[in-house]
């Protein structure tokens, strides 16, 4: 085949235009005649007993159609299987819990659901929901949680839902025969997914008694669990995915869905529920904190030798999926380093904070901050360049990830892409002013592209060809923005040799399009592209044989080309592809194919010593940043951010830059200016004016570099970005206010005043 | 309770529809269909709700629609009506500054109201401009880029 016609090709998304005129219909866009209002009542306290519900005064207000508690929940509680496997690992606590019974564990916590004739109502309705409880002491920090005699959060005798381990060689050793040691506790802080469109959505039954559920979801398989929930069979539960007005990972677990469906089963009316940002901030999920506690070692040329690290990381009241953020971590601890002696050791701890789940990077960028900061510390200690320090620890093709023993087989564009994000920011920055301190700072890292290989992952399309030539695609993929639904048109695209606009898709319905996995783990190019690509070629290789009987040629000598089927080496000489589509619907031959792609399928590893495989792969990158920090305020701008990954292979560049730029502003956020702050249990911070994220007056300048080594899993090579592109950058900027004022936060966010303290020691003893 | 109505032009047509005292512009237009006015926050911090009334941008969620008696409104949807509304769409989707879309409305708004009265900015200036419109997908740089290149097709 000769150049792509669309793929590499900056293309305009094919949701674009519905998006900028207003027209597309996001969750809360949509009505139906006599459609409810639900409002959920919350627990005013982070643990407290419920001594007792009583509805009665709100049941009787004129207009409220239900009133739901816990007792009205036919399957109130499920423990959670990982993956499509039984319990995976010893002791995982695993409850869901729908609504609040008996004891309640986040300030919060859903105890009642109301359903009225209006907002208004619903809202009064609550108000006269009379809940007696018993405020119980509670546990806020995850250390003290493990300790023996703690408050128990859950109703195990321990707080400790997870446990994880992984390693090599013989650290003992590693560090007796280290020239230097460096030790130190970083923590990180519950931020906020903080999507401009909160969680919501609208359920009705239909005229089958099918419960339908509308709704932002980056997972449609969550119909079974709903469909559990209520005891119905799984064919009873349809969800309709709308595109997402953002996702990160907070509308990855079941947000609203079960209570609509509660509510629409119980009044038999469709159901409106949408959170008001306050409820969003306080009661969905948050990116886990942690405490990572390492101790590195080092040669005197540079040479990493050992490293042991303790991470301790923060569930929250509920364990969604706390495990596997965890094991993520776990596994990410070394970094993209070749370390001899290696031992990481995690746990996953339950608190009566707000539960925590995923949050883009999933457990990657936590421990990225830890060993980011510390390579520059052993830079500076061994006065070797922090450049040139990466350059000769960090992992190459053929090497080894030094946590799992995982080989990478496919590229590692280490220290290309370092070198790379580090010369493009050009020169230095010059200031006039003399209380504006400027520095430089670097980072690299890995994020996994694809789910843990023993959840033996896949994911299905159907594409067809119809008869005019035009193209249809169903495929059960959410988008939650990143592009994911019309990557898969341009993969058809260029496969069917038609443009992008004779392209429709169909995605995100669990009645009608496969099911094509999670909207999650930075997943879906590798599994939805390799398999609307798989589904796309079958239809091309029958076209093309078709074509190629008619035209009496080679197959093999044949491409389509903007809808003619053409002979490469004789371009007058075609068929328009309508024709070839005719004669193959007159021999019978079939121009529609469902195909399935799997992932690497791996067994699940002992989780105390994780160890080979446990991801498809992995994509590397770097972030460089120059900061101006004022001396006299601690206030830290951003001058510069250049982001440098290897991509594989950019189907739309335009996508994959929006990826690193976004993605980079994602990440400077949660190293400058965000927590969710929670002083026991409770959340100071429940609105944007508290919760800052980076407006466009905070943002740099921004330069994107991609690197397409062709080394990705998938399509045409391509590796996954979505993650990656905010799992770096923190500790970039961490370095950078280091190289300009000499103050090591290691606490983020690295606010101005984290920094006036660290500058005025000696003013703030006084 | 009394029933108040409220006259107004949104997007050029007129409007009547009953309205409570309490209930805010925001509202009061997505209840009438123009759901393309955004609702992220309700407290008038994330500029999802911007619409333009009289030359003037406004977070419809903390401005009641009473307030708008006789008045003229225009959100994203009546952009297409007015040439710079439509190279500003034109721009966002070409230069890729649309990712999950959600921020778009009020942000082109934003955009369109500013270029109007401020048609040859540079950068710095669009970012100082559009700092109320908050964007959590696209690192703001391509709406940035896409407001500048309708910034210098002014020039020409």
């Amino acid at each position: 085949m000769s150049e792509f016609k669309v793929v590499g090709k900056p293309m305009p998304r094919d949701d674009a235009w519905a998006k900028v005129r207003g027209d597309l219909k996001y969750a809360d866009d949509f009505s139906l005649p006599g459609m409810l209002y639900a409002k959920v009542l919350r627990s005013k306290y982070p643990a407290a007993k419920i001594i007792s519900i009583n509805i009665s005064k709100a049941e009787q207000l004129e207009g409220v159609r239900a009133v739901l508690t816990a007792k009205d929940v036919p399957h109130n509680e499920t423990v959670t299987r990982f993956g499509q496997s039984l319990e995976v690992g010893k002791g995982f606590e695993g409850l869901y819990r729908v609504l609040a019974d008996k004891k309640v564990r986040f300030m919060g916590e859903a105890a009642a659901l109301v359903a009225a004739d209006t907002e208004e109502i619903a809202e009064e309705a609550l108000d006269l929901i009379e809940v007696e409880y018993e405020p119980l002491p509670g546990v806020f920090d995850p250390i003290e949680a493990m300790k023996p005699g703690a408050y128990l959060v859950g109703e195990k005798n321990t707080n400790i839902i997870g446990e994880f381990g992984c390693g090599q060689g013989d650290i003992e050793r590693g560090f007796a025969e280290a020239d230097i040691i460096i030790e130190d506790t970083y923590k990180v802080p519950f931020v906020d997914h903080a999507y401009l469109e909160t969680e919501g959505g609208i359920a009705w039954i239909d005229d089958y008694g099918v419960i339908n559920i509308r709704v932002g979801s980056q997972v449609i398989e969550h119909f079974r669990d709903v469909a559990d929930v209520l005891g119905l069979p799984h064919n009873k539960v349809r969800y309709i995915g709308t595109m997402m007005g953002g996702g990160f990972g907070g509308k990855e677990d079941i947000t609203v869905e079960t209570y609509l469906a509660l509510l629409t089963w119980k009044t038999k009316k469709p159901v409106r529920l949408v959170y008001t940002r306050e409820e969003s901030i306080l009661c969905h999920s948050k990116r886990h904190p942690f405490v990572m506690r390492y101790k590195v070692g080092a040669r005197k040329d540079g040479k990493l030798n050992a490293l042991d690290a303790e991470l301790i990381s923060d569930a929250g009241a509920y364990p969604y999926l706390s495990p596997w953020v965890t094991l993520y971590a776990t596994v990410n601890a070394a970094g993209p380093y070749c370390i001899a002696n290696v031992r990481v050791k995690s746990y996953c701890v339950l608190t009566n904070n707000t539960f925590t789940s995923a949050n883009r990077g999933f457990g990657a960028p936590q421990p990225n901050v830890v060993y980011e900061s510390l390579m520059d510390e052993l830079a500076e200690k061994l006065n070797i360049d922090p450049l040139e320090i990466r350059r000769i620890n960090c992992l190459t093709t053929g090497k080894a990830l030094s946590t799992t023993g995982q080989i990478f087989k496919t590229h590692v564009a280490l220290p290309e892409v370092a070198e790379k994000a580090w010369a493009a920011l050009g020169e230095p920055t010059e200031f006039k002013d003399e209380n504006k301190k400027i520095g430089r700072g670097l980072a690299i890292g890995l994020m996994s592209y694809g789910r843990m290989t023993f959840l033996h992952d896949s994911s299905r399309s159907f594409v067809k060809l119809e008869s005019d030539g035009s193209v249809l695609i169903r495929s059960g993929i959410p988008d939650l923005g990143g592009g994911q639904v019309s990557l898969l048109c341009q993969i058809a695209a260029e496969e069917l040799g038609v443009p992008m606009s004779r392209i429709k898709i169909y995605y995100s319905d669990t009645a009608l399009t496969p099911l094509a996995g999670t909207t999650t783990a930075t997943r879906q190019t590798y599994m939805s592209g390799n398999a609307t690509l798989k589904a796309a070629r079958e239809i091309r290789k029958r076209v093309i044989n078709k074509a190629a009987e008619l035209l009496n040629v080679n197959p093999d000598k044949l491409d389509i080309i903007n809808e003619k089927v053409i002979v490469n080496y004789d371009q007058s000489q075609y068929l328009p592809l309508v024709k070839v589509i005719k004669a193959c619907n007159t021999a019978g031959i079939e121009l529609f194919y469902v195909a399935q792609f799997n992932a690497p399928f791996t067994i699940t590893p002992d989780l105390s010593n994780i160890r080979g495989m446990t991801f498809p792969d992995f994509t590397f990158g770097a972030q460089a940043v120059e900061v101006a920090v004022d001396t006299e305020t601690g206030q830290v701008e951003v001058l510069k951010l250049t982001t440098c990954y290897d991509v594989g292979k950019a189907i739309n560049p335009l996508s994959v830059e929006g990826q690193m730029e976004g993605g980079s502003i994602y990440g400077m956020g949660y190293a400058l200016m965000e927590e969710v702050i929670m002083e026991k249990g409770i959340t100071m911070t429940p609105s944007y004016a508290e919760y800052i994220i980076p407006t466009a007056a905070d943002v740099p300048e921004v330069k994107a570099i991609l690197v397409e080594s062709g080394g990705g899993l998938g399509p045409y090579g391509a590796k996954g970005i979505g993650e990656p592109a905010c799992s770096i950058i923190a500790p970039a900027i961490l370095n950078a206010i280091y190289d300009a004022v000499g103050v090591r936060i290691k606490n983020l966010p690295a606010t101005p005043e984290k920094i006036i303290r660290a500058l005025k020691k000696d003013f703030f003893k006084k | 309770m009394e029933e108040h109505r409220v006259e107004l032009t949104v997007n050029g047509e007129r409007i009547s529809s009953a309205t409570k005292p309490e209930e805010s512009l925001l509202k009061f237009l997505r209840r009438n269909d123009f759901t393309e006015v955004k609702c992220g926050c309700e407290k008038g911090e994330c500029g999802t709700c911007t619409v333009i009334i009289n030359k003037k941008t406004v977070k419809s969620c903390i401005m009641l629609a009473l307030q708008t008696n006789g008045k003229e409104i225009w959100t994203a949807k009546g952009l297409e009506k007015q040439e710079l509304g439509r190279r500003l769409q034109e721009s966002f989707v070409n230069t890729g500054a649309i990712q999950c879309g959600f921020c778009t409305p009020g942000m082109i708004i934003t955009a369109k109201n500013y270029l109007d009265q401020n048609p040859l900015p540079d950068k710095e200036e669009i970012k100082k401009a559009i700092s109320g419109n908050l964007c959590r997908c696209t690192g703001y740089k391509k709406i940035v880029d896409a407001i500048y290149a309708v910034a210098v097709e002014n020039q020409k």
